[in-house]
């Protein structure tokens, strides 16, 4: 019987990846621990192990092949003494793709959004992943500016472990480029350090998750200084990282630490969903004389987006994004809850409901007038937030509708968030956990009384 | 079993060449201190050292009176008795140049470090024409102007943000070196190891200084620290360490040199280690049931760093008459600070939104 060898999942959140190159032929003998293949993710190119031994059979994808699925077989191992597997046809004659029940897999494809007012009309666009965006961002800043240096652990020459610093090594070296080791605590005071003394560090966290044995320097030492000094010592610096759940990654690495950053004063916090406000808001982010925490996504790094090629694309931070136009009802997001949104709103207008979707964008300052001018319009908000449900962003714009909206309440506000638990590890524990498009569809239908 | 062989060679090589349980170059700058002995300090020099340690002195004797007024708030930490470090250390820097940073007990490298005294007790009081504009605090005060950046509440935080300036020296090779302080209890904190990892990786500019008053609040050293030689705790990191008479200005002075001498040759950190102490409890609100009041009285009347200096400038042949003069004038001045800052306003309460962020978004 022959093995079929399958496209292997690199990451956690690997969906597809290019074969990239065969090192064994058909009727090369394979021994347990033969590299065979060489496959091309996003992130990285990584080498395909033999586990089993026998006689490499039937190659059914060749090499080059672009968009194979994670689980399709690539090829068959003939096992010992056994006859070549010819055309074994089946199965593996298309490389049919097979479904992974991730939460990435089950993530909306980005609808086409509405144009950001703030990009000029008739700017050409192209297609970008936010994790390109954000390099590019932090790549021309440091071109711009040689007091913009990148710390963090794996940031050079491993290029990033989610590949977002990946080429900054090469171009800016590493002085400017700098491998820490493992001690969020240790790095992120250092940054701080830097910033008060006049440089304009980016610290990367590996995630959001790590930066919590750095907490205290973001906060008592970065966000509070500008205040205690009366205005006469600043703490320019970015601290960003992916942020949020993962995939299947359990509790510790899944947590989305918005809510807890944008409760302090003296920090700008942004939160982007796609590649332009990742690109613009990271640009205006290492501008900026505030200290700013800004979160990525890890499953949105992949994703593509239509970028403006502008010479200089930055975006003004403290301001929410109308993502889609409706009458009906808001919805209110940012990250990748937005994605998970603008799903909801196309479900919905299928069943005759205009839903608004709007972006945040920064959680801190609030676009708080965009949220208002939104339900004054719809007079209906739900909140989507990929994060825990209490004392979250969500909390927060009920808040602001309950104390400055309320007149323009027809309905309660309602807020979507993934459940009131630590993230469970069981592929249907954690997806039951998350925040997905139909909860906010349940959530729009009860706020339009439907 | 053959494969250990080279290895007991190499640890047998490494016994021989050790002196006690250090590495000889992590001891070479003890050694250099050792052969230089006290600062040799003109007349002048060692009266300016003595000015600045009555200063400190006179400040902190009032600062405590205010306190006990009423006038100042909250958490209060008086430098009393530790004058030598401050003022032995600061003196070799290059002020404005080199950076300075330190925990809460900060008002004593304020004062050694050039900034006037009106506008720190003036923040003690929480008045407008503060050094913070009376938002900071006695805990939180800094003077970009003079590279003094804090003034830093969480105890141990401004040991990596101290190895953080030294960073930014080196990245703009402005040959600035960063004095980062904190105490023996901070020295128990995890940080302190990230950062002297680090800084011996990156060869940062920085010359870290315990300052080993014996009690971390009210826990005595030897029940808070499982070594209580603190200037061997860079060892893990080959840091070289120097283990300083705190209460001796003219040693402190010597040993600041020969670790400045060693950093700015770019050899990378150094940790000194100040015995010294305070007179006074860990903060205002100090109960001073830990130790005895012979063990301060002892300290008082054999160890005073002022009054050793003032010794020495008597046998050099300093009219007392001079001496009497000059704290005579520190009193006035410390007294015009306390006046100032009893009299300054409050910040307008307008001020209580600004500052918060430096840019509008």
């Amino acid at each position: 019987m022959a093995i079929e060898l399958k496209m292997p999942a690199l990451s956690p959140t690997m969906e597809e990846g290019t074969l990239a190159r065969w090192l064994k032929s058909e009727g090369d003998a394979i021994r347990s621990g033969d590299i065979i293949a060489e496959i091309e993710t996003d992130k990285a190119t990584m080498e395909f192990e033999a586990v089993d031994e026998g006689t490499l059979g039937k190659i059914m994808i060749p090499a080059g092949t672009a968009g194979v699925k994670v689980g399709s077989v690539i090829a068959l191992l003939d096992g010992e003494g056994e006859a070549p597997a010819a055309a074994v046809e089946a199965s593996a004659a298309a490389p049919s793709p097979v479904p992974v029940d991730t939460p990435a897999a089950a993530a909306p494809v980005p609808v086409a959004a509405k144009k950001d007012p703030e990009v000029p009309v008739g700017t050409n666009m192209k297609s970008v992943t936010v994790r390109e965006a954000l390099r590019d961002a932090m790549a021309e800043e440091m071109r711009r500016d040689s007091r913009v240096f990148v710390m963090g652990e794996e940031v050079a020459q491993y290029q990033g472990a989610y590949k977002v610093t990946q080429g900054l090594l090469d171009e800016f070296g590493p002085k400017r480029v700098i491998d820490t080791p493992i001690t969020e605590y240790g790095f992120a005071g250092i940054g701080t350090g830097a910033a008060m003394g006049g440089l304009r560090p980016i610290v990367e966290f590996m995630t959001f998750n790590f930066a919590m044995q750095a907490i205290d320097h973001i906060i008592n030492s970065a966000a509070k200084t500008n205040y205690m000094s009366g205005g006469q010592m600043r703490c320019p610096i970015v601290f960003r990282g992916p942020n949020g759940a993962a995939a299947r990654v359990g509790a510790q690495h899944s947590q989305n630490y918005g809510p807890w950053y944008a409760s302090v004063p003296g920090l700008v916090v942004i939160a982007p969903y796609d590649s332009s406000d990742a690109k613009g808001l990271l640009k205006a982010a290492i501008r900026s004389e505030d200290p700013v925490v800004f979160l990525e996504n890890e499953l949105v790094y992949g994703r593509s987006f239509e970028l403006p090629e502008l010479d200089d694309h930055v975006l003004p931070i403290g301001k929410a994004r109308v993502m889609r136009e409706g009458r009906d009802v808001t919805i209110v997001s940012y990250s990748i809850g937005v994605g998970f949104a603008l799903e909801a709103a196309e479900q919905l207008a299928a069943e005759g409901i205009e839903a608004e979707v709007l972006d945040l964008r920064t959680l801190r300052p609030l676009d708080k007038q965009a949220v208002l001018d939104s339900l004054a319009k719809t007079n209906r908000v739900v909140v989507a937030e990929e994060g825990f449900p209490v004392c979250s962003i969500a909390s927060e714009i009920i808040a602001i509708c309950m104390e400055e909206g309320f007149d323009h309440l027809d309905a309660p506000v309602l807020r979507v968030c993934n459940e009131d638990v630590p993230l469970p590890y069981a592929a249907n524990l954690e997806k039951a956990a998350l925040i997905n498009a139909e909860g906010i569809v349940k959530a729009v239908k009860q706020v339009c009384y439907r | 079993m053959a494969k250990p062989a080279s290895k007991n060679t190499a640890a047998a090589k490494a016994a021989v060449a050790t002196e006690g349980d250090e590495l000889p170059a992590l001891r070479s700058l003890q050694d250099a201190f050792a052969a230089k002995g006290k600062y040799p300090a003109s007349d002048q020099e060692l009266l300016t050292f003595y000015e600045q340690m009555l200063l400190i002195r006179r400040f902190e004797e009032r600062a405590g009176q205010l306190y006990g007024l009423g006038l100042i708030g909250g958490f209060c930490h008086l430098y009393i008795g530790q004058e030598a470090v401050a003022v032995g250390l600061q003196s070799a820097l290059k002020e404005g140049h080199d950076s300075v940073i330190t925990g809460y007990r900060d008002h004593g490298h304020m004062l050694a470090y050039g900034i006037d005294p009106k506008v720190i007790m003036a923040e003690l009081t929480g008045r407008e024409a503060g050094i913070s504009r009376g938002k900071g605090g006695s805990m939180h005060m800094f003077s970009t102007e003079h590279k003094f950046y804090g003034g830093h509440g969480i105890v141990g935080a401004q040991v990596p943000l101290g190895a953080g300036l030294a960073f930014a020296h080196k990245y703009r090779e402005d040959g600035g070196v960063c004095m980062a302080y904190f105490g023996d209890g901070a020295a128990n904190q995890g940080q302190v190891y990230e950062t002297f990892n680090m800084a011996a990786l990156w060869q940062l500019p920085i010359v870290f200084v315990v300052e080993n008053n014996g009690y971390a609040m009210g826990t005595a050293v030897q029940r808070g620290s499982a070594e209580t030689h603190f200037y061997r705790r860079g060892t893990a990191f080959r840091i070289p360490g120097l283990d300083v008479n705190g209460m001796d200005v003219l040693e402190v002075r010597a040993a600041a040199e020969v670790a400045l001498d060693y950093v700015r040759a770019g050899n990378g950190p150094v940790l000194m280690e100040l015995h010294t102490y305070r007179y006074r409890g860990h903060s205002m609100s100090d109960p001073a049931k830990y130790r005895t009041r012979e063990e301060v009285q002892e300290m008082r009347d054999k160890h005073d760093p002022i009054e050793a200096a003032k010794a020495e400038l008597l046998a050099r042949g300093m009219a007392e008459d001079k001496l009497k003069e000059i704290d005579k004038r520190i009193r006035q001045q410390v007294s015009e600070a306390a006046d100032f800052a009893e009299n300054s306003p409050e910040p307008e309460l307008s001020e209580l939104h600004t500052d918060v962020l430096v840019e509008r978004y």
